[in-house]
């Protein structure tokens, strides 16, 4: 017995609206959650003072400015490396055992856990190079960490650039670097973006490879050597030993705000390239 | 007098181990409308990707012969090839814009040759896009996308960037395959024009429009030369059976 399509179509369309709405349900309730806890102790004290008694009192004014020094370092340190790498395998060399060990090993660093990365990070550059806990070796650490991501998302973004426009770019006299940095890269720009925030998101939002390397200081970062303490950090320090969950919820929202600011702003500046390159 | 612009002699492409041109000799005149045709599989394309040396992209080619541009081998291994492509331009047979403005596509080629000041890139724009009879239709919103472009204007386009470069020769990949009549007359009628100071090679399947406005017309048939002479010689009176029976649409 056939089942009647018209029936089936409005049963995978029902279906498929409550799907969607599971999804984002959950990201609202979460964000509501933190809202309603948080919210009572965020004032402009609180992000713009300094925390006294481990956190218990005050603001979180240092944790706020190490998350952006380590997110923004690590950015400016993975993407030329990253968006080079990915130049490299997808137009400078033909597909081969060589590009394929790189991929795989690409993947396999993306792979693993964040944790294993602190630990490497904490052995090499907090010990092995003497750069103690440092935002130094926090930024390195998160570097290598979020490189994986940001050389498959540019990797994906370049080779989606239709090779007719770099032929019609070779055809009108253009090198092979002129090509990519005038025609390819410009195409490829939003999904590049993509990866970077991304990989923002990550570096925010990680706890275990911060707490290795970066260690997790109360101090405002003035130095790439000094330690510090992000965000993220924060949160898990004062809720995991007990030390203020006002505090923590609060940190929490400010984290959360700021991760969809990101979001954004990333989509604005996304949709200003897109819309200039086409 | 006639004078030669492109001397090919002996040229033989290889495929991996598929002959696709079976050593081609043809002389092409100074500016003329020369036009290439034959039935897909008979190596137009090759040709002309020979002659701008984009061949270069393609991989596992095998080349024999010779193709001289004014007296000069440019299947020399010592040929800046990027030199050539601004010295031969190309028309694609799928209209194909940057995604950028118009006038950022016709000032695409200038400005990868050092030409920075405003004043001479906005004379190439506007001379250009005259020159493919696409002015009067966009000069009030050069800043648009090009992608905006219907098909037959975004033709033009890639004619006007071709021709913002000042090549010698520009060479047309059947550049009306995917346009309606009045797009495609545009088109001809600007070729026809465009020959006093170019050196032109149109292929294309479409024997009337080679007919219409070619001065010299190449009949080519799985990568062989079968028949090459004046337009109107070849067309009236073909020396060859093939070629009658290519004209007259027996096949194709």
């Amino acid at each position: 017995m056939r089942i009647n399509p018209r029936f089936t179509n409005k049963f995978v369309q029902i279906g498929l609206n409550l799907q969607a709405f599971f999804t984002v349900g959950i990201l609202v309730i979460i964000v509501a959650i933190i809202c309603f806890k948080g919210l009572p102790y965020v004032n402009f004290e609180f992000i713009f003072s300094y925390p006294q008694d481990m956190g218990r009192i005050g603001g979180i004014f240092p944790s706020i400015a190490g998350t952006i020094l380590l997110a923004l370092l690590s950015i400016l340190f993975a993407t030329p490396l990253g968006v080079g790498t990915a130049i490299f395998l997808t137009e400078y060399t033909k597909e081969s055992r060589f590009t394929k060990i790189i991929r795989f090993g690409v993947e396999s660093l993306a792979g693993i856990p964040s944790i294993l990365y602190g630990l490497f990070g904490f052995i090499f550059f907090v010990i092995k190079l003497k750069m103690g806990w440092s935002l130094l070796a926090g930024v390195l650490t998160i570097t290598i960490m979020i490189l994986p991501t940001i050389i498959r998302t540019s990797e994906e973004a370049i080779k989606a650039v239709p090779r007719n426009l770099r032929i019609v770019s070779y055809s009108l006299s253009a090198t092979k670097w002129e090509t990519v940095t005038k025609v390819v890269l410009p195409s490829a720009i939003p999904g590049i973006l993509t990866g970077i925030m991304l990989s923002v998101g990550r570096a925010v939002g990680e706890t275990a490879a911060v707490i290795f390397t970066m260690g997790s200081s109360l101090r405002l970062p003035t130095s790439l050597f000094d330690s510090g303490r992000t965000m993220a950090v924060h949160f898990y320090i004062l809720a995991r030993e007990g030390i203020s969950m006002e505090k923590a919820y609060g940190t929490a929202l400010v984290l959360v705000v700021s991760i969809l600011l990101i979001n954004v702003v990333a989509y604005y500046l996304m949709n200003k390239a897109i819309s200039r390159y086409s | 007098m006639m004078s030669t612009k492109i001397a090919i002699s002996g040229l033989r492409v290889a495929f991996s181990k598929n002959e696709i041109l079976k050593g081609i000799t043809i002389d092409v005149h100074r500016n003329t409308i020369t036009g290439f045709m034959g039935p897909s599989g008979s190596g137009k394309t090759t040709l002309i990707s020979v002659i701008n040396r984009m061949i270069d992209f393609e991989e596992g080619v095998h080349m024999e012969g010779e193709v001289y541009i004014d007296g000069q081998n440019i299947l020399d291994g010592g040929l800046n090839a990027v030199e050539l492509r601004r010295r031969v331009g190309t028309v694609f047979a799928v209209p194909t814009p940057l995604p950028r403005s118009i006038y950022e596509n016709i000032a695409y080629g200038p400005r990868l040759r050092g030409i920075g000041d405003r004043i001479m890139l906005h004379y190439i724009v506007e001379d250009s896009l005259k020159k493919a009879f696409l002015w009067d239709e966009v000069k009030d919103r050069l800043s648009l996308s090009a992608l905006k472009l219907s098909g037959g204007q975004q033709q033009r386009l890639c004619l006007a960037r071709t021709l913002a470069l000042k090549p010698e020769i520009i060479l047309l990949d059947e550049p009306c395959s995917g346009l309606d009549p009045i797009s495609t007359a545009k088109i001809e009628d600007a070729l026809s024009e465009l020959k006093k100071d170019f050196t032109i090679i149109l292929v294309s399947n479409n024997t009337k429009q080679i007919a219409r406005i070619t001065d010299f017309s190449a009949f080519f048939y799985l990568g062989e030369l079968i028949e090459y002479d004046t337009t109107e010689k070849l067309f009236t009176t073909p020396a060859i059976k093939k070629t009658e029976d290519y004209i007259q649409g027996k096949f194709g």
